[in-house]
Formats: C-alpha cells, sequence, structure tokens
C-alpha cells in the first residue's frame, strides 16, 4: 500500500489503475492542473532545474526524497497514508462506529463543502506567491519558496482526488472550479479572504508561512481526526509535507531579525530610519507585519459561535486538533467554552455551548502554537542584546469574521474610538510607506551561498546540503 | 550492542534552536520516544531505538543531533525541556570523570539490530537522499527486521556484571604472516554454559586491567565466524575473526587494547564473554533462498559463518539451497582472511569475486566494481525475491556497494525506488558496517 505507482501518468498509491473511470476521470483533469500551473504558477520558472523533495512512498524513508526536478516534470500525485484498520469514528454521534470508507448520504453536502474549502486554499497560495521567485533573496530561498509551492500544488490533488472518488459529477464540476477561481479575481476570487491578499515581497512570504500555514496546519490536523477516513488519511499525510511550509516561515523571520538585530549592534542604533538606510527592515515594522498576518489568519477559523462547526463536529466530519489525545468524552454535550464579545464598550467573556464554539477552540490552540515560535523569534533579539520583543496581537484585533468584525481594538486588547484607531492605524499595521520600503529591498540574488543584504543565511542547507549549494540550476 | 554493554551512549536529542515544533517527529516515531512541552520537543533515551525514521521528515534537520553521554546518565527529559540551546559536547576528560571512555580504535562492532550499534559508531546522517544525491544515510537503505525464515536469536544472555567464561582451544593466523593486516581465527570454547548463537550474530570480549583513566575496559564486540552448531559442530564452541589493531583509522600507531589482548592469547586462557547480540543480520532458511553477501577484511566473519552453515547443510543432502555469491574485498591477496579454505569450496555451491585494492601489477578494485562487473549474474538474483543481501566492512564501503546496488537493479529494469524499499522492509538488505 505505501509504495506509490510511478508507472502510472499519475502517482499514485490508492491502485487507480483499478478504478478505470476514477483514472480516466483525473487524467482528463491532468491536463487542465498544468495548464493552471504554467499559466499561475511560479512565474518564468518552467526550465529551471530545482533541488526537490519528492515522496516515492509514503513511510519515513520513502516520503522526502531530494533530486534536481523541472517543476512541470514534478510528480503530482495521490498519497494516502496508510489504513489504519478498525479506525473507529473518534467523536460526536457516531463516536465508537466504524469509520466511513465512503461518504454518508446524509453528510455528502457537508464533506464536500469542507473538502472545496480545504483543496480551494492550496491553487490561491500558489497564485499569491506567484512572482516572488523574480526577487528571492538567495537560491536556497527561492528553492524553498518552489518547494512550497509543488507541494500546495499536491495537496490541490489531494483534494481533487476525494471530489472525484467520492463525490461523482458534482466533485468533478468542484475541481474544476478550483482551477477556475483565482486569488484576488475580483470576478471570481478564491473562497477565503486572506487567500485573496497579495502577497507582495518575501517577507510576507515568511509570514504567510509561518501564519497562514500554520492555519492549514491546524485545519489539516481537525480533518485528519474525520470519521471520514479516506480525508483523515489524505490530509494525516498532508501535514507532514506542511511542516516544511511553517519551517520556511519561522526560520524566514527569524533570519530577518537576526540580520536586522546585527545591523543594530553595528550601528549601534535603535532608529528605525537608521536602520532603514542601512538597508534592513527595523524590528517595529517586522511587528506591523506580524500584526497583520496574525489578525488576518486567526478570521481563517471563522465565527467564533458557528452553528456549522457544531454540525460538522456532531456529524464527526471534522473534529479538535489533536482530538484523540484529549481526555475527554468526545462529544462535547452540555459543556461550555468561552468567547469574546463586546458589551459597553469593553470586551467581555460570554460562556457559550463548546459546540457551537469549535471554532474557537480551534483558533484558540492555533494561537497558543503561534506564540510560541513568536518566543523564538524573541530569543534571536535576547540573544544580540536588544531591548525589544515581537508580541502577538490580542484576538480581537483588526477583526473582520465573527462577534468581533467592526469592532475597533488596540493591539494590546482595548477597544478603542475610529478616532484612536485612525491615529494609531500606522503604528498598528504596516502602512504603503512600509510595504514601499520592503518592496524596495527585494532583489533576485542568484549567486550560490549569496544572500541578499536584509536577510541572515540560514544555519543549515536543506538535507544537510551545503548552504551554498547550488538549490536552483537556471536553465 | 546491547544498553549495558558499552559505558557510552551516542544519544539522540533534538536542537530547540532549530526546532519549529511541527510535530512531524512525534508523530512519526513508531516507539512513542519523542515527546513535547511548550517549548521544547524531546526524545526519550530510554525508548529511542535508533529507527532513524524521523529523521528525514522532520524540516528542520533540528532532529539530527547526537552527544556522546555516559550510558548510566544520559540527558533526562526534564533537562531537555529546560533547554534554550544543545549543550556542548563533553570532551573526552570529562566523560572520563564520569567514568566512562569513548570506544576505542578496534571496536569492531559488527552489529545487532543494527540500530544501536549503528548509532553509536556510525556517523549517523540526516535525509535519506538516493545514494550518491547527498549525504549517505545507510539507515535509509538496511532492514531492521530479520528474513521472515530466520531462527530466533537468543540475545543478551550475558552482561557485562555477569559476564561468562570461555577458555581459548584455538588460536591461528588466517592470512600470510608478514602482512600489515595480521588477522586472528580464535575458537573459544563455552564449557557447560548456555550460549546458544546464529551466523550474523555478534558477541563482546571484556579485556582485563583497566584504562588509562584507571577504569575497567568496556567491552568490545566481535561477529561470529562459525556457524550455528559450533566450530567444531556438536561441540559448545564459536569462533570469532580478530585483526590486530595496531594503528587508527587516520593511521596514527595505536595498539588496540582488546585485539592485541585477544591475538595474543594461549590456547587453554580465559576470556569474559558478553552476549549474544543481534536479532536482524540474521541468514535465511528456507529452501532455495539465495544468499548475496559483501564484505572487506574481517567483515568476512559473518559471511564465513553463513556459508559455513549452507555447507554443512548441503551435506547432508537435506537441505535445498539456493545461490551464494560472494564479493570479498582486500588490500591485496596476502591480507585476505581464510583465502585457502575459501579457495576449495565447490564452484556450484558459491561464486566468489575477489577485489584487490592494492595488489601490486594490477589496477585498484573494489567490491562495488566487482558488483558492476557481475550485473547480469547480480541482477537474476536481485529479481528473485527469495534473495537476501549481507554487507559487511569498513563503514566507507557502504555508499559504493549500495549505488552499485541501484546501478544493477537499474540495468536488470528494477526500479531502485521500488527494490530498495521492499529489501528493507522484507529484512532482505543488512548493513553492518564499522
Amino acid at each position: 500500500m505505501s509504495s506509490i505507482d510511478y508507472t502510472d501518468k499519475i502517482p499514485n498509491n490508492v491502485e487507480l489503475a483499478q478504478d478505470k473511470t476514477l483514472q480516466r476521470a483525473l487524467e482528463h483533469w491532468q491536463p487542465n492542473y498544468l495548464q493552471w500551473w504554467n499559466d499561475l504558477g511560479p512565474e518564468g520558472s518552467t526550465n529551471f532545474d530545482v533541488y526537490l523533495r519528492t515522496a516515492i512512498s509514503v513511510d519515513p524513508q520513502g516520503w522526502a526524497q531530494f533530486g534536481y526536478v523541472k517543476m512541470p516534470d514534478y510528480r503530482w500525485g495521490i498519497f494516502l497514508n496508510p489504513k489504519e484498520e478498525g479506525r473507529q469514528v473518534n467523536f460526536g454521534e457516531h463516536k465508537g462506529e466504524a469509520a466511513w470508507q465512503d461518504v454518508p448520504g446524509e453528510h455528502r453536502a457537508n464533506l464536500r463543502r469542507i473538502i472545496v474549502t480545504q483543496g480551494d486554499t492550496e491553487p490561491a497560495s500558489v497564485e499569491q506567491q506567484r512572482h516572488l521567485g523574480l526577487t528571492a533573496p538567495s537560491l536556497y530561498d527561492m528553492r524553498n519558496l518552489f518547494q512550497v509551492n509543488v507541494e500546495e500544488g499536491r495537496h490541490l490533488w489531494a483534494m481533487v482526488y476525494l471530489l472525484h472518488k467520492y463525490f461523482g459529477r458534482d466533485g468533478r464540476e468542484e475541481a474544476e472550479e478550483l482551477l477556475h477561481r483565482h486569488s484576488g479575481d475580483a470576478d471570481n476570487p478564491r473562497i477565503l479572504g486572506a487567500f485573496n491578499e497579495k502577497t507582495p515581497d518575501w517577507l510576507s512570504f515568511y509570514m504567510f508561512t509561518y501564519f497562514t500555514d500554520r492555519d492549514g496546519k491546524f485545519q489539516l490536523a481537525a480533518l485528519a481526526e474525520s470519521g471520514f477516513d479516506p480525508l483523515a488519511r489524505t490530509t494525516k499525510f498532508m501535514l507532514t509535507e506542511e511542516a516544511h511550509h511553517m519551517f520556511v516561515g519561522e526560520s524566514g523571520v527569524s533570519r530577518v531579525i537576526a540580520r536586522t538585530c546585527e545591523v543594530m549592534n553595528q550601528l549601534k542604533t535603535d532608529d528605525p530610519a537608521k536602520i532603514r538606510a542601512a538597508g534592513v527592515i527595523d524590528l517595529p515594522t517586522l511587528q506591523r507585519y506580524l500584526n497583520f498576518h496574525f489578525s488576518v489568519t486567526i478570521d481563517l477559523f471563522g465565527a467564533d459561535e458557528s452553528s456549522n462547526a457544531a454540525i460538522f463536529y456532531n456529524t464527526g466530519l471534522k473534529g479538535r486538533y489533536e482530538e484523540t489525545k484529549r481526555d475527554d468524552d468526545h462529544r462535547l454535550q452540555g459543556r461550555s467554552y468561552r468567547v469574546l464579545a463586546v458589551q459597553n464598550g469593553q470586551l467581555v467573556e460570554r460562556e457559550v455551548p463548546m459546540l457551537n464554539a469549535l471554532n474557537e477552540v480551534l483558533r484558540d490552540d492555533y494561537i497558543k502554537d503561534s506564540i510560541a515560535g513568536v518566543n523564538r523569534w524573541n530569543k534571536v533579539i535576547e540573544k544580540a542584546g536588544i531591548p525589544f520583543r515581537l508580541v502577538t496581537p490580542h484576538k480581537a484585533f483588526n477583526r473582520k469574521i465573527g462577534a468581533l468584525s467592526g469592532v475597533r481594538v488596540s493591539p494590546d486588547g482595548r477597544v478603542v474610538s475610529e478616532v484612536e484607531w485612525a491615529t494609531h492605524e500606522r503604528e498598528w499595521l504596516p502602512s504603503a510607506e512600509d510595504r514601499a520600503f520592503v518592496a524596495s529591498l527585494m532583489g533576485k540574488v542568484t549567486e550560490p551561498g549569496k544572500f541578499a543584504n536584509w536577510i541572515a543565511p540560514p544555519v543549515i542547507g536543506i538535507n544537510r546540503q551545503p548552504v551554498d549549494f547550488e538549490y536552483v540550476r537556471f536553465g | 550492542m546491547n544498553a549495558a554493554d558499552l559505558a557510552v551512549l551516542k544519544q539522540h536529542l533534538i536542537d530547540p534552536e532549530i526546532c519549529i515544533r511541527c510535530n512531524t517527529c512525534e508523530a512519526t516515531c513508531p516507539v512513542g520516544a519523542i515527546t513535547h512541552d511548550d517549548s521544547n520537543y524531546v526524545v526519550d533515551a530510554d525508548k529511542c531505538n535508533f529507527c532513524m525514521d524521523c529523521i528525514s521528515p522532520c524540516p528542520t534537520g533540528s532532529i539530527d543531533n547526537w552527544r556522546m553521554v555516559p550510558r548510566a546518565r544520559p540527558y533526562t527529559l526534564a533537562e531537555q525541556f529546560g533547554w534554550e540551546e544543545l549543550p556542548a559536547e563533553l570532551s573526552a576528560d570529562e566523560l572520563a570523570a564520569a567514568g566512562v571512555a569513548l570506544p576505542a580504535d578496534e571496536a569492531h562492532a559488527p552489529d545487532e539490530a543494527a540500530a544501536e550499534a549503528a548509532a553509536v559508531l556510525r556517523t549517523v546522517t540526516g535525509g535519506s537522499a538516493l545514494p550518491g544525491e547527498a549525504v549517505f544515510n545507510s539507515a535509509a537503505f538496511g532492514a531492521a527486521v530479520p528474513p521472515w525464515s530466520a531462527a530466533h536469536a537468543y540475545t543478551n544472555l550475558y552482561g557485562p556484571k555477569s559476564a561468562t567464561t570461555a577458555t581459548v582451544v584455538g588460536n591461528f593466523k588466517v592470512n600470510e604472516a608478514g602482512t600489515e593486516n595480521e588477522t586472528h581465527h580464535i575458537v573459544l570454547d563455552l564449557g557447560s554454559m548456555p550460549f546458544p548463537v546464529l551466523e550474523g550474530q555478534s558477541i563482546g570480549i571484556v579485556p582485563p586491567g583497566v584504562d588509562a583513566s584507571g577504569r575497567p575496559h568496556h567491552a568490545r564486540q566481535y561477529s561470529i565466524a562459525s556457524a550455528r552448531n559450533g566450530e567444531r559442530p556438536g561441540y559448545n564452541n564459536l569462533s570469532l575473526t580478530v585483526k590486530r589493531v595496531t594503528a587508527d583509522y587516520q593511521g596514527k600507531p595505536v595498539r588496540g587494547v582488546c585485539s592485541n589482548y585477544l591475538c595474543d592469547l594461549q590456547v587453554g586462557a580465559t576470556v569474559q564473554l558478553i552476549g549474544p547480540f543481534g536479532s536482524s543480520f540474521l541468514m535465511p532458511n528456507h529452501p532455495r533462498s539465495n544468499i548475496v553477501m559483501i564484505c572487506t577484511g574481517t567483515g568476512s566473519a559473518p559471511m564465513r559463518a553463513m556459508t559455513e552453515w549452507r555447507r554443512r547443510l548441503r551435506k547432508s543432502g537435506k537441505f535445498d539451497g539456493g545461490k551464494l555469491m560472494l564479493f570479498f574485498g582486500a588490500r591485496t591477496r596476502e591480507e585476505l582472511p581464510y583465502f585457502g579454505p575459501l579457495m576449495s569450496l565447490p564452484k556450484d555451491f558459491i561464486d566468489i569475486n575477489f577485489a584487490f585494492s592494492r595488489a601490486p601489477d594490477a589496477p585498484k578494485r573494489y567490491v562495488q566494481d566487482l558488483m558492476r562487473e557481475r550485473a547480469r549474474d547480480l541482477g537474476e538474483l536481485l529479481k528473485d525475491s527469495n534473495t537476501y543481501i549481507y554487507v559487511c566492512g569498513l563503514k566507507s564501503m557502504e555508499e559504493g556497494v549500495v549505488l552499485a546496488l541501484g546501478d544493477v537493479a537499474a540495468q536488470t529494469g528494477l526500479p531502485w525506488e521500488t527494490l530498495g524499499a521492499a529489501l528493507k522492509k522484507e529484512g532482505r538488505l543488512h548493513l553492518e558496517t564499522y
């Protein structure tokens, strides 16, 4: 089961050759996918030989094989984690029943919606990042960008497989639509807001892969608990790939910080103007980028109270993060959870039924995980002896979804007036000038082992290769 | 080599400065050795079995860190949770102060389930790249499970605190006198003490006396060179292949403590023995199973054992053995241990190929060159799912051998991705190097 059949046009470990109808349907979708990749994938990269990791089996030894690949030749395919015999639905009203190998009729529409929403984010991020290759700060970073891109492409494949295999004609139509919606397209945008934002520069890219791909991790982890077994197995394998994306983000921001601190110490200054003049990104600007990406990303978890979330959980479709590691009844009837609301101009906590608050539960788990990484960034600053600390903004800050949308809240969690917001917005969120400054630093560095001035080299290379390895060869 | 055998442990640790807490290692670990708190991911030294499954999925490389520590006192989980960075390596002096010494020169460590020995004596590397594309990681290719038809192996019957005594009943040189690599064949009799062994297993010898810092010497491991029913069939004895160590890996003169002790033993002397060790580098026992053996120097010991057991079975006329193919490398013909007896084995019993890297009047040849020359016949064997491959010798041969296997497989039309994975999973490729 775990070995992948590369003799097929579509590499897979799901015995695609045994299911001719499905194979034909996917082979029909494949050229459209490649067309989409060529039109909206990484710009001008078709001929590059990129040192990429490709899965050849889903076991620990086989899933990370490294070698030079031209991206259009990347072996996108369908890989599921091995089936766990006797697996059960582990939560909700079906708890204890055998996990479903087919879509239960009554949950079909909801499952399709979950899969389409997840699937839509994958090509969206490739589209958002398509110009970044032109300004990569090093070959190492360019390679990491492309690795993220091809794996997001593979994640699209994973969702399309589920749609084709389990949802018949409307699944196939949804799969086509995944290629037709485009990030930022006024007429046919991607489903979720954050995936229509631009990723205009590399700082945004690192922040995006740190914060937004971490949302991906939490969503996938919740789906990996699903009672619909094929979805659980698919997302489990995707999680292994997702880890690299968060690594790119965390280490990317960390390297930006390291370089900034180095320059601050050389110049013995904390004046942003002097720091910018030296061609590196000042820490307050990093804080504003962080505020923006954090707040936009926590919106992705949805409304704080959601009957959909309750239904998804109750019906066994989407669990909590680490559901099976939690020590409770996994039904949650009668339990409550605190969510934020605004009352008389103050933020207050309200007790609501936990089932309705599951988006908030996942969001809070996410926030805890995010903060841990931010603390590691702070260690870099601390080590450099600089008295500045990055903080994640309050969870009510800059929200556009749920009970907190439309309320003006400062990063430290005070409800503020429109006037106060307008006065401080430039201190709290990246301004057009900030973005223009960061954009001005972007320029392509293509000599192996050389890095743009605004970012430090990584501690170690990819797959134990040296940092000055030729991670991308230009055709 | 088991927990108690060596005083030093190469402890598996995660670098907290590089780790991003993605949880991939914890999700991957098959034995639940990895856990985390709010700050760090950590490895439990009591549970980690060095299977290396966590190494390649780690996106950061933080997982691939190792520290030599006294085996009795590895870093605890509580200590690791408190780290903001990895501790520095203990110096040899600090280790000595803790009562242990680094494994010495000649600690010929054939393995055990490969795993722990691998961790202690190999340079463990990250990634599981295809050979040739990156740093070689033998754990990505070698099996951790025995062949399905292997006999049950007894392990750890005697530990360092409960060593048993064996008597030397034979000690003679098995290569030409005057060669640089003087190699001895030593036969030990166990008397009435139970010490059941299989071909491919190893034992530990505890040399008498103390080291420079006054501590008792730790045990050295040696592969068993005799068949399961004894060097002399029907008697409770076994044999070892021991090279007298006179220089270290860099060629600096060093007198190996244990090898010189063993090579100098007179018949009738007694030695302290521990073990047996090893439960995966074991031979198949089913009819028509083929064995491909690739070795250098004293790495020939397990090959001699397996060959001898097959020869005895064949002589009995009751066992339908498969093909045996041997690739044996040494610097010169004169240095080759067991050269004479090997040459007298029937050609239809074993297909023997020698490679000499320093023969005076011939170009250098290594075992992998021979394997490529014999690609057609080797390829035929690779096609057969009854073929088991054993590699034993110096660490440096490993990558070349696996590369050659990959090339031969490719020429035969077998995709190495599939074959390599099958060999590992089915316990059909065993790597044992030091």
